[in-house]
Parts: structure tokens; C-alpha cells; sequence
């Protein structure tokens, strides 16, 4: 056994009395998180074997915890128990015991005894107007907080897409000017677990791998993890083929909706979201939005709240009030186009008058040029 | 007496412009229908299974499938830009010149608000023309990465990778969407402006506006361009 003096992941477990048996459970569970082949079961337990816990500060600020909640209920409830204690929780305001000064405290012994090695999780989005006084702990500002933490963390997860993208806090008029860590944040690696909330078990598989492989996972163009975000809920989704072939349900209460169609004319939104609904599912699998007869609101996708109307397929057209979608504008700007013309057709016959006429009388010259030269 | 006119015949659009402005028009086509039912597709009302039909999907892959002549007809069209005769040539769209600025000037008088008669001298595109088709190139470059950007997700080949990275850039895959949605309207507008235009010259002009996509002439008044080559004129008089 490691001479570390911060216990490992498997000494921890024995601590909490987790039979090996469980402990291996887990073990295969994450390794199936992840999106590895069953021979990486070896390395993940390997991992969790030798490695410390990490020491991890969790964050809240502009968010309403259902990160935290849907984290809370992983499927598996090994994998949940395992996880939450074999990252070490220096600090999270919703789930630690200690509150005041206690708390402050064990956020700044991890600061600072951990400088460099702890993890950095944030849920919630970061207001930054007036002066960021829309949320303030222990009297200081989420990005006075946020700024000293990330300055020592060794990476940060952004939480949900509060954290990840602004979520409902950014919407427009976004009041407080809620603002998605990255954009506020640098100098550390940042990866997006989008969602509202992600779900469980993409939280558990991001924080695995970072414990299992001490290095952030594959991500995608916009920063998200690429084991869970690479395809669309669209690509994954069990009504998919009656999508192909133009099965759509019209309204909520018609037939088509009861055969269980596809949801596109609903407003579904799957085929623009990048998400693991689809796959995974909600609840230990249970269900997920499209599965109970709803589109996909499209939660993991950046300004989803001010794409809507969730349940048309068109958003509004921006500037032009609600209910104002891009093809009403084009097929006035079509009809006003139309009518332009008609106006310059009656234009042409009216003001080049002289020219057209000219032009006929000219016409027979030519034809006498040619009479000229050859007769015809 | 009116002024006599001697028209002269000049070889304005070679083959690859005509094919190229052929496909270019039954790509838009196609891709604007195609597209807009897959923004609005209709729904049938069937007790059929899934497995049995599939027509949506083959109304993407058709809208797909015209999405790749599109693109590389237009890359053609610009390489054309550079190979093909004057008339072709790139700098037809972008006004560097002070000729081409004071033509700007004259073709709003007197095509747009028709306030002058003076004749425009141009063969090939006006320059009012010529400037709008820069702004059709940036259009169909736009529909064309947003088109692939999105179909990436959906493809695995190495080519709409290429454009990607455009998801990123714009927010996200719905705003990427809405906007070529947006653009299919500029296609639309596009396309009922250019051919009244068209109907208008050939109209006012007398130059076989309309043909000449068909056949590649113009006839043109020589007394405009007098350096014009005796033998296209006397091509006109057989
Ligand atoms: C004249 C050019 C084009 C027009 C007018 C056009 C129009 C449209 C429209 C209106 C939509 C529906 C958007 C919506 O409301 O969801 C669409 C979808 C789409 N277009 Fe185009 N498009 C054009 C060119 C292209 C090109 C060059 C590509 C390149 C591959 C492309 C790829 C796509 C894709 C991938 C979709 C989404 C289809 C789906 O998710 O099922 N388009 N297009
Ligand atoms: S219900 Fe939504 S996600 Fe499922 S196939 Fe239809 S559009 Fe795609
Ligand atoms: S189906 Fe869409 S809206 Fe629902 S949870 Fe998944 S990504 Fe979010």
C-alpha cells in the first residue's frame, strides 16, 4: 500500500465498510460509465486502489442545486456512495455539516495545503453586475470566490448549464449579468458537463475519469466531454425512425402522438442538442423526456431558454416580437419583393417609353444593314 | 429619322459558365424545397409502421446530395473566376476601379430609379450586377459552411469535418440551424429579383439578355464599342 499519507480510494472504502465484492462493482460500473471495454475494468481498479482521493472544493452560485441533486441519485447506488466519498468534499455549501467559519476555514486549509492538486467544481452561473453583489458568500463575491480557487485548482468542472452556458440566469434580459464560468475563468482546464441538470451518471463518469486517468477527458469543440456529448439526443433516440420516415406527431392529443411519433413538430429539439438522454436515460434508466411524450427542450444547449417557443420548431425571429418566425418574415419580405417589382414594371413601360420605342423603330435599320449585304 | 444602330454578336458566357449557372439554378432549387420541408415537413397521417416508409429521410439525403454538386460547382465557379474570359473573371464582382464605381452610379439611375436613359456600355455583367454576385459568393459560402458544419454531426467522412468548426463559433447547432434556415430566404428573394432583372434588360436593352445563358451571346450595339472585332460583327451578317 501506498506510504501516502492522504488514504487511497480502496483504503477509504474499507474505512466506510465496503466489501471488496461492492468495491469491484463500482469498479466495473465506472469503467462502464466511461465508455471503456470491459479489459479496462483492471485499470480503473488499479486506479482507484492506489490513488489518494482528491481532494475536491464544490461551488455553488447562481443555481438552484438540481446539479447537486442529480448527482446525489446515481443510478447505482454504489457508484454514488463510492464517488462521494472517495473524492474528499472539503467543501460544498449544500451537503457539508460545517457552516460559518468552520466552513471557510476547511475551504482555505484546501486552498492552500492542496495548492495545485484539488479539483474545482462549480455549479451555477457567476453574476457580474453591480459589481457582482447578486451573490455573495461569506461577504464576498462568487468571482472574488471563484478567482481565488481556480487560481490553485488543477482543473474545473463546469456544473450543469449554469455553470456551463448561463442557463435560465443569462436569458434575456439576464438582470444580474449571469455569466458562464469559462468565459470568466483561465488559466485552467475547464470542462463543460452541460445539462439542467446533467445527468447522474455523466457527472460520476466526467469525475471518474479525472480520477481514474489524472487528466481531463476528450472534449469537443465547446469544451464538453466527448464520451457523453459527441452525439445528438436525435442520434440516440428510439423514435428516430419514425423521423425518417415523416411519422410526426401533429398536436399533443392526436392520434399520431398516442402511436408515439417523432416530436420534431413538436419543437423537439433533439436534433440540435448534444446529450446522453437518449443512451443513459434518466432515473437509472427509467425514462427520459421524448420516452414520457415531451421534446426535447434542448437543456444541455447554450441559450436554450431564449430559443423558444419550446414547441415550435422555428424560434422567433430575434427583434421581431414573439410569434415572428423566419419564413413569416420571408414571406412578407417575398410579397413586399413582388410587389417592388411590379411597381419597377410599370416604372420601365412608363419612364423608358421614348427609349423602347426608339428601340422598335431602330430594329428595322438592322435589317436593312443585312438586306444591304447579302438580300434576302 | 431615329439613330440607326448596327448590333454586333460577342461570345459573352462560355460553356463551363452556362453548366455551371445551370446546376447552380437546380441545386437552389432543389435545396430550397428540400430544405424548407425539412424545417416544416409535412405530416401524413399513417397506421403504417416506421419500417416501412422513408420518406423524410429521403428528402434530406436528396437535400444532401445537391449540397455537395452545389458546393463544388460553386469552388468551380470560382476557380472559373480566374481561367475563364473577361466577361467571367473575378474582378466583375468586386468594384476596384473608379470605371466600375461610376457605372455603380449610372446603373442605379437608370435601371433602379430610372431617372437617366444614358446607355450602360457594360457586355458582360453590370456593375451593380457584378457586386451583388459577391454578395451571392459570400451567401452560398455561408449556406454552404453552416449546411456542412451541421452535417458533420451526422456524417462520419473526413470532408464535412472540415467545417466544424463553425458549431462552436455560432453558440451551438440551434443558432447554427436558424441561420441557414434564415439564409434560404435570401435565396428565395434572390432568385424572384434576378430573374425579373433579367426579363427587365432583355426588355429595355434588346440584347438577348434572356438567350444568353442559353447560348452564350450577346448583341451588343457597335456604335458603344466601336474597337469591337470586325469579325464578331461580321459574324452577326453571316
Ligand atoms: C441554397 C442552399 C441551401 C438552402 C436554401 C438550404 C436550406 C435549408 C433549410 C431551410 C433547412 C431547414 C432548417 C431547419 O429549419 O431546420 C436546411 C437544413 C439542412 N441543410 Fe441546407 N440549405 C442549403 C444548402 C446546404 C448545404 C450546402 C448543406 C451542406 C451539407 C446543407 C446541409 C443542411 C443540413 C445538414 C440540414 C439539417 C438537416 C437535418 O438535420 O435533417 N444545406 N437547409
Ligand atoms: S422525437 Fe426528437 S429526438 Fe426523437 S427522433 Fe424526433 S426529433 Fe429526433
Ligand atoms: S431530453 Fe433534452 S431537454 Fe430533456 S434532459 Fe435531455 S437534453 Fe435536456
Amino acid at each position: 500500500m501506498p506510504t501516502n499519507s492522504r488514504p487511497t480510494i480502496w483504503e477509504h472504502a474499507q474505512d466506510k465498510g465496503v466489501s471488496r465484492r461492492d468495491f469491484l462493482a463500482a469498479c466495473a460500473w465506472m469503467t462502464a460509465l466511461l465508455g471503456l471495454p470491459n479489459e479496462s475494468v483492471a485499470q480503473v481498479t488499479k486506479a482507484l486502489e492506489t490513488k489518494p482521493r482528491i481532494p475536491v472544493l464544490w461551488f455553488h452560485f447562481q443555481e438552484c442545486t438540481c446539479c447537486s441533486e442529480s448527482f446525489i441519485r446515481s443510478s447505482h447506488p454504489g457508484v454514488a456512495d463510492i464517488i462521494l466519498d472517495k473524492i474528499s468534499l472539503d467543501y460544498t455549501e449544500t451537503l457539508m455539516a460545517a457552516s460559518g467559519k468552520q466552513a471557510e476555514d476547511a475551504l482555505h486549509d484546501t486552498m492552500t495545503k492542496y495548492k495545485g492538486e484539488y479539483l474545482m467544481l462549480v455549479e451555477g452561473s457567476i453574476p457580474t453586475g453591480a459589481n457582482g453583489v447578486y451573490c455573495c458568500i461569506g461577504g464576498r463575491t462568487a468571482l472574488d470566490i471563484a478567482r481565488e480557487a481556480a487560481a490553485g485548482a488543477k482543473a474545473l468542472v463546469a456544473w450543469g448549464s449554469c455553470a456551463s452556458n448561463g442557463c435560465v440566469q443569462n436569458a434575456k434580459p439576464n438582470p444580474t449579468k449571469a455569466t458562464p464560468i469559462h468565459e470568466l475563468i483561465s488559466g485552467v482546464p475547464i470542462i463543460k458537463v452541460p445539462g439542467c441538470p446533467p445527468i447522474a451518471e455523466v457527472m460520476t463518469g466526467t469525475i471518474v475519469h479525472l480520477l481514474t486517468f489524472d487528466r481531463i477527458p476528450q472534449v469537443d469543440g465547446l469544451g464538453r466531454p466527448k464520451a457523453f456529448y459527441s452525439r445528438r439526443v436525435h442520434d440516440t433516440c428510439y423514435r428516430r425512425p419514425n423521423y425518417d420516415a415523416g411519422l410526426f406527431v401533429n398536436s399533443f392529443d392526436d392520434e399520431n402522438a398516442k402511436r408515439g411519433y417523432c416530436l420534431y413538430k413538436m419543437g423537439c429539439r433533439g436534433p440540435v442538442t448534444y446529450n446522453s438522454c437518449g443512451v443513459m436515460r434518466w432515473n437509472g434508466g427509467t425514462s427520459f423526456p421524448i420516452q414520457s411524450g415531451h421534446g426535447c427542450i434542448g437543456c444541455s444547449e447554450g441559450n436554450f431558454w431564449d430559443n423558444g417557443p419550446f414547441y415550435h420548431h422555428l424560434p422567433n425571429f430575434p427583434g421581431f416580437g414573439i410569434e415572428t418566425t423566419a419564413d413569416d418574415l420571408g414571406l412578407k419580405l417575398g410579397a413586399a419583393t413582388l410587389v417592388g417589382i411590379g411597381a419597377h414594371a410599370i416604372s420601365t413601360n412608363i419612364r423608358k417609353h421614348r427609349l423602347l420605342k426608339e428601340e422598335r423603330e431602330t430594329s428595322e435599320v438592322v435589317q436593312d444593314g443585312r438586306a444591304e449585304q447579302g438580300g434576302s | 429619322m431615329p439613330k440607326t444602330t448596327t448590333l454586333g454578336r460577342v461570345y459573352v458566357w462560355e460553356i463551363p459558365v452556362r453548366v455551371y449557372h445551370w446546376l447552380n439554378a437546380l441545386c437552389i432549387v432543389i435545396l430550397c424545397v428540400t430544405g424548407y420541408l425539412i424545417g416544416a415537413p409535412i405530416a401524413i397521417q399513417r397506421a403504417s409502421e416506421a419500417s416501412f416508409a422513408y420518406w423524410f429521410g429521403k428528402v434530406r439525403f436528396i437535400h444532401f446530395l445537391f449540397a455537395y454538386v452545389f458546393f463544388f460547382n460553386f469552388l468551380f465557379r470560382l476557380y472559373w473566376g480566374w481561367a475563364g474570359n473577361r466577361y467571367a473573371s473575378w474582378r466583375n464582382f468586386i468594384p476596384f476601379r473608379k470605371r466600375q464605381w461610376e457605372e455603380v452610379k449610372a446603373v442605379i439611375a437608370v435601371d433602379i430609379l430610372q431617372v437617366d436613359d444614358q446607355p450602360i456600355e457594360t457586355i458582360g455583367h453590370n456593375a451593380v450586377a457584378g457586386f451583388t454576385y459577391f454578395f451571392t459568393f459570400l451567401a452560398f459560402l455561408f449556406q454552404a459552411i453552416t449546411g456542412f458544419g451541421l452535417y458533420a454531426a451526422m456524417s462520419k467522412s473526413w470532408f464535412p469535418q472540415l467545417f466544424a468548426w463553425i458549431v462552436p463559433l455560432m453558440g451551438g447547432d440551434f443558432s447554427v440551424r436558424q441561420w441557414h434556415h434564415v439564409f434560404m430566404w435570401f435565396f428565395i428573394l434572390f432568385s424572384i429579383v434576378h430573374v425579373y432583372l433579367v426579363f427587365y434588360h432583355d426588355y429595355v436593352e434588346g440584347r438577348g439578355e434572356i438567350s444568353s445563358m442559353g447560348s452564350g451571346w450577346k448583341f451588343i450595339e457597335k456604335e458603344y464599342h466601336p474597337h469591337m472585332k470586325e469579325k464578331t460583327v461580321a459574324a452577326s451578317k453571316k
